[in-house]
């Protein structure tokens, strides 16, 4: 690169592929896993398919997806994927934002205290799930009936009435811990010199924070963001296992809509539908944020 | 990372992929000694899990078929199994399926028909398992094809010490109504105990269950004999209604996040005086009550209102897949885990409460169960006895099923209906709109079925 | 720390020696009550798993109480139970699945995140959003094609096919990921290597890996904890060759109170994953050196 080469056009296409060398492997075999599922979907989604009427499907056309944009309740899945997507990201990403900054610096029994922030994550969701139903949503007996009760509030049915708040609170619970992990590596990643320098021209902590800290976390926070948000609108062992996607589909979300589709009644040509109709809706909302996003990374001067 | 390293590395995953890929051979599934081996998939459920802890009885009996297991909770059970079936994957020989399934799965040809295996089996004596038991885990056309290994009804557990505080008796076959007021009298919220716990979680199998039965007693149905939906006719309203308002007046708090698992938690921690469920939880109940709940557990029949009996009818029965290489082993593991000694055997074992109930009329005739059981055995036998499939309803039906509607569209329905129900429950809509909202969405799917003209 | 105040002290005489102690304490204070948030928040985290914890000491009885029974009589039935019935043969396939599947996605997403970042090929943003979509489609819409072609290819039920989906599934995150710490290094520093006439792998090697090491690990981490929890794959591509989660279901059963048991195959469950995200947090804390290199 500091050899001052003419550009022929032979060097320059080797110069290309010798860039794209590296990327092969890993974009080859994320084709081949994921479009040649794709590709079936779509296959599926153009068929009446009820694995419980029988063996062979017939071609159904555009009738699934017409279907589809009728569905109520697919509707109302999507809304709720918006919501506790959202909620999860946010309230996950602030927790975890704020768990690294306490956990950065070093004090007696740090290792151990983070060694207990993270492990929310690491537990097996479903044990941990049943756990939550007794030992916080319990109506009587949980953690939050016993807060409620200090706080001199009535008692709150969560998983009943407060259903999709009680599904954003487990989940950003499970989420925090990766979370801090991203923002943790991030904040390992700022130079003290720049800290020392805000702190030698006199900012106060908040100061420090919002001039230095900030800036410098930016990507990480939409990285961890981008993360969250891939991961959490996947959520399904947390309502199933605590409100059956109710009550009245409250807390249905489009993954746990297309499961029972897919695996309750057994249509798969909907569900296949459904599946393509939800992935162009998160493409086409993901695409303008991550648009915004690599504005941002654009910006800071990065490569 | 360096190119020789990078090379070693890559040589070393490798490796090891193909290793671990080669330990896991799928199709060595017939060793070296020439032994069969099936998988049997089944629920996870205290009874199975007995005869999968004493499976060295059958492979002694059976030398050369040796048994893998696959255990499921049950919502996963179905479709790891149906999608196997269906798409005649193989990797199951013997599946564990519920009496819902058995004539869909029939219909479809993907399990394999009984009789036969039967009639040169004397020893399994056919003539022994209970008929209505019997006949729901036939197809339409009345051929076996799942062997029942229990069965069940519903009935109404009560708390006999909470009952005589409040004044209240319950009578062996008592109404609703007496029910609904004993549920009001027992009731004491500033105790924490609930007057009844009854299934509010979503779901065709969970709150519709016992919802199906409560409609079919007051005269309300889920179909008339031309398949329009009855879901808005006055006795069904005023069925939901009643479950609705008693759920809410005296059930237990947070209803809609209870099926059967929570009210079984309930009932044993003495946290509810009543539980209208299902009667293999009997022995569970009394295996597992806390002390004070332990000697205070009464049984009752269905409560009724305009039928003579409202009791639903169930079975898990195993079946022998279609796509099984391995069918005779298979019949003999399903012939042994369904026989009259294997009972005997689970009940020495394993103690006779957690023995497969419901299956047999020999088994209510074996002493040592009849001391364990003596509460409850009776009264199992009699619910099965009064269940009708055929017309579970005032008016008649046309459709099989007691607590559900027999036909495949059915799991589509009942989850729309029930998501609606457990939501008249939380208080997110009325009867009238949940009702309207269900009327609605079941007449798109019959119509488009063809079962509605 | 005290270089800072030194010079203060001496250009000012008493006012601003008690400004300068006045903000140590201040420090010192901050310090203290930022620690003790950090725990307060910490165990908060972990009190639901604390009481998991708890409960898997306990019988079925005093498990299925509602409230908490903090005086009860200790019992590791649970333990013996979590155990047996096969344990170990579910323990080495999660092992397998998570250690090749996180190795080879390593190895796959380290180069790829360089040819996105570093040396950036031309169409970086479009390749980036790809990996990304792939996450998109809801799980279970996908996984019918992916249990048909499996079948096909004679691979359900084997240890092979979990490692498979479990590269696509990590791969992604990965990219992304070792893409962002890669971002991290200052350009300068792979300028100064340019000059020194080091070619562009031991630059990787010796200047940006151990730079982006931290990053590596909790990489790696997550692709582990996310493969040693997946469910979906292995309930519906697998049936007795298979990892832990499905080890886990054999113990929820209906009919029986089973909350002390779960707790129990739980906690034996997590300890592998516990275990390695402490070691890898510790390297999280070693930091970068670069600082030493500037």
């Amino acid at each position: 690169m500091t050899i001052a080469v003419p550009a022929t056009p032979a060097l320059r296409r080797r110069e290309a592929w010798s860039r794209r060398l590296p990327l092969l492997p890993a974009l080859i075999i994320t084709l081949l896993l994921t479009q040649i599922p794709f590709v079936l979907t779509v296959w599926y989604s153009l068929r009446n398919w009820n694995l419980l009427a029988g063996g062979d499907s017939t071609f159904a056309g555009v009738a699934n997806f017409r279907a589809t944009f009728a569905d109520s309740t697919f509707w109302k899945s999507i809304g709720n994927t918006v919501v506790l997507t959202g909620g999860a990201t946010v309230a996950a990403t602030l927790v975890g934002l704020a768990l690294a900054l306490t956990l950065q610096k070093k004090f007696p029994g740090r290792g151990i205290a983070r060694t207990l922030a993270i492990t929310p994550f690491f537990v097996m969701p479903v044990a941990v799930t049943l756990f939550w139903r007794s030992a916080v949503f319990d109506p009587s007996f949980g953690l939050l009936g016993w807060l409620t009760n200090l706080a001199g509030l009535p008692r709150v049915n969560w998983l009943s009435e407060q259903s999709m708040l009680s599904i954003v609170m487990i989940t950003s619970w499970r989420w925090t811990p990766f979370a801090m992990l991203v923002l943790l590596a991030g904040l390992q990643a700022l130079p003290d010199e720049q800290l020392e320098a805000a702190r030698v021209d006199g900012a106060n902590w908040w100061q420090q924070f919002r001039r230095v800290m900030l800036p410098h976390l930016r990507p990480f926070l939409e990285l961890t963001a981008l993360l969250l948000s891939m991961n959490i609108i996947q959520t399904f062992g947390e309502i199933a296992l605590l409100t059956a996607g109710g009550p009245a589909y409250g807390t249905t979300n489009i993954t746990y809509y297309i499961y029972l589709r897919a695996f309750n009644s057994f249509d798969f040509g909907t569900a296949s539908a459904y599946g393509l109709v939800a992935l162009v809706l998160t493409i086409a909302l993901a695409l303008p944020a991550l648009r915004l996003l690599s504005g941002i990374f654009q910006q800071e001067g990065r490569r | 990372m360096s190119r020789p390293r990078y090379v070693v590395t890559a040589l070393l995953a490798v490796g090891a992929l193909a290793a671990v890929s080669a330990c896991s051979d799928p199709t060595a599934d017939q060793n070296a000694s020439g032994d069969t081996t099936i998988t049997v998939a089944l629920a996870a459920n205290p009874q199975m899990k007995t005869a999968e802890s004493l499976i060295s009885d059958f492979e002694q009996k059976n030398p050369g078929i040796k048994v893998k297991f696959t255990t499921l909770p049950e919502n996963d059970l179905r479709p790891a199994v149906t999608k196997d079936v269906a798409t005649k994957a193989g990797q199951y020989d013997v599946a564990m399926i519920g009496s819902y399934e058995v004539p869909i799965w029939a219909k479809n040809n993907w399990l394999v028909p009984l009789d036969d295996y039967v009639a040169k089996d004397t020893a399994w004596d056919a003539a022994d398992i209970l008929q209505p038991i019997k006949e729901i885990v036939s197809s339409d056309d009345g051929k076996l094809y799942g062997a029942p290994f229990y069965g069940s009804s519903s009935f109404l557990f009560y708390r006999k010490d909470l009952a005589k505080k409040a004044g209240v008796t319950i009578p062996e076959k008592p109404t609703w109504d007496q029910v609904a007021a004993a549920a009001a009298k027992m009731d004491d919220k500033a105790g924490g105990v609930s007057g009844i716990c009854l299934r509010g979680l979503p779901g065709w199998g969970q709150n519709l269950a016992s919802l199906t039965t409560v409609i079919n007693t007051f005269g309300g149905r889920w179909f008339d004999e031309n398949w329009n939906p009855q879901l808005t006719s006055p006795a069904t309203t005023q069925a939901v209604k009643f479950y609705v308002d008693l759920l809410r007046a005296h059930g237990q708090p947070d209803a809609a996040k209870d099926g059967w698992e929570g009210c079984l938690q309930q009932i044993t921690q003495g946290k509810t005086a009543m539980w209208y469920d299902d009667t293999v939880f009997a022995g569970s109940v009394l295996d597992q009550a806390i002390p004070q709940v332990k000697d205070n557990i009464g049984f009752a029949m269905a409560p009724v209102n305009k039928t003579s009996a409202s009791g639903w009818l169930w079975s898990w029965g195993l079946g022998i897949t279609a796509s099984s290489k391995h069918k005779d082993a298979a019949w003999k593991f399903i012939s042994w885990a369904t026989s009259k000694d294997y009972i005997k055997l689970a009940g020495a074992k394993a103690g006779w409460d957690s023995i497969p109930p419901g299956s047999r009329t020999s088994t209510y005739s074996i002493p040592e169960y009849q001391a364990a059981a003596k509460s409850y055995a009776d009264l199992t036998l009699k619910s099965i006895d009064a269940a009708n499939p055929k017309q579970p309803t005032v008016d008649p039906v046309p459709y099989r099923g007691v607590q559900y509607v027999q036909i495949p569209e059915f799991t589509d329905i009942g989850d729309y209906v029930s998501q609606q129900v457990a939501g008249a429950i939380s208080g997110t809509e009325t009867v009238e709109e949940a009702l309207q909202k269900s009327q609605t969405y079941t007449e798109g799917v019959v119509k488009k079925a063809g079962y509605l003209k | 720390m005290t270089i800072t105040t030194a010079p203060v002290e001496i250009k000012d005489a008493a006012p601003v020696t008690e400004k300068s102690r006045k903000r140590r304490r201040d420090n010192d204070t901050a310090h203290r009550s930022i620690a003790l948030l950090g725990w307060l928040g910490s165990l908060l985290l972990f009190s639901p798993i604390a009481y998991m914890l708890l409960k898997s000491f306990q019988t079925e009885t005093d498990a299925a109480s509602p409230s908490p029974k903090l005086v009860f009589t200790p019992t590791l039935d649970n333990y013996r139970g979590a155990f047996g019935s096969g344990f170990w043969a579910y323990a080495g396939n999660s092992l397998a699945v998570a250690v090749v599947s996180t190795l080879v996605v390593l190895l796959l997403a380290l180069p790829a995140a360089y040819a996105l970042s570093v040396r950036p090929v031309r169409k970086s943003q479009d390749t980036l959003f790809f990996f990304i979509s792939t996450k998109m489609m809801p799980v279970a819409a996908g996984i019918i094609p992916i249990y048909i072609v499996a079948q096909r290819l004679n691979l359900l039920n084997t240890v092979l096919v979990l490692i498979i989906l479990h590269i696509g599934m990590n791969l992604p995150l990965a990219v992304w990921m070792i893409r962002s710490f890669l971002q991290e290094v200052p350009p300068g520093i792979l300028e100064a290597a340019g000059i020194d006439g080091a070619s562009r792998l031991r630059t990787m090697r010796s200047i940006v890996l151990p730079l982006v090491s931290p990053g590596l690990w909790s990489t790696a981490l997550l692709c582990c904890v996310f493969s040693w929890n997946e469910y979906f794959y292995a309930v519906n591509l697998t049936t007795t060759t298979s990892t832990l989660p499905l080890f886990m279901q054999k113990f929820l059963s209906f009919g029986e109170l089973y909350t002390a048991q779960v707790a129990a195959v739980a906690t034996v469950v997590s300890i592998p994953v516990v275990v390695l995200g402490w070691i890898c947090q510790r390297s999280l804390v070693r930091g970068l050196l670069f600082g030493a290199v500037k």
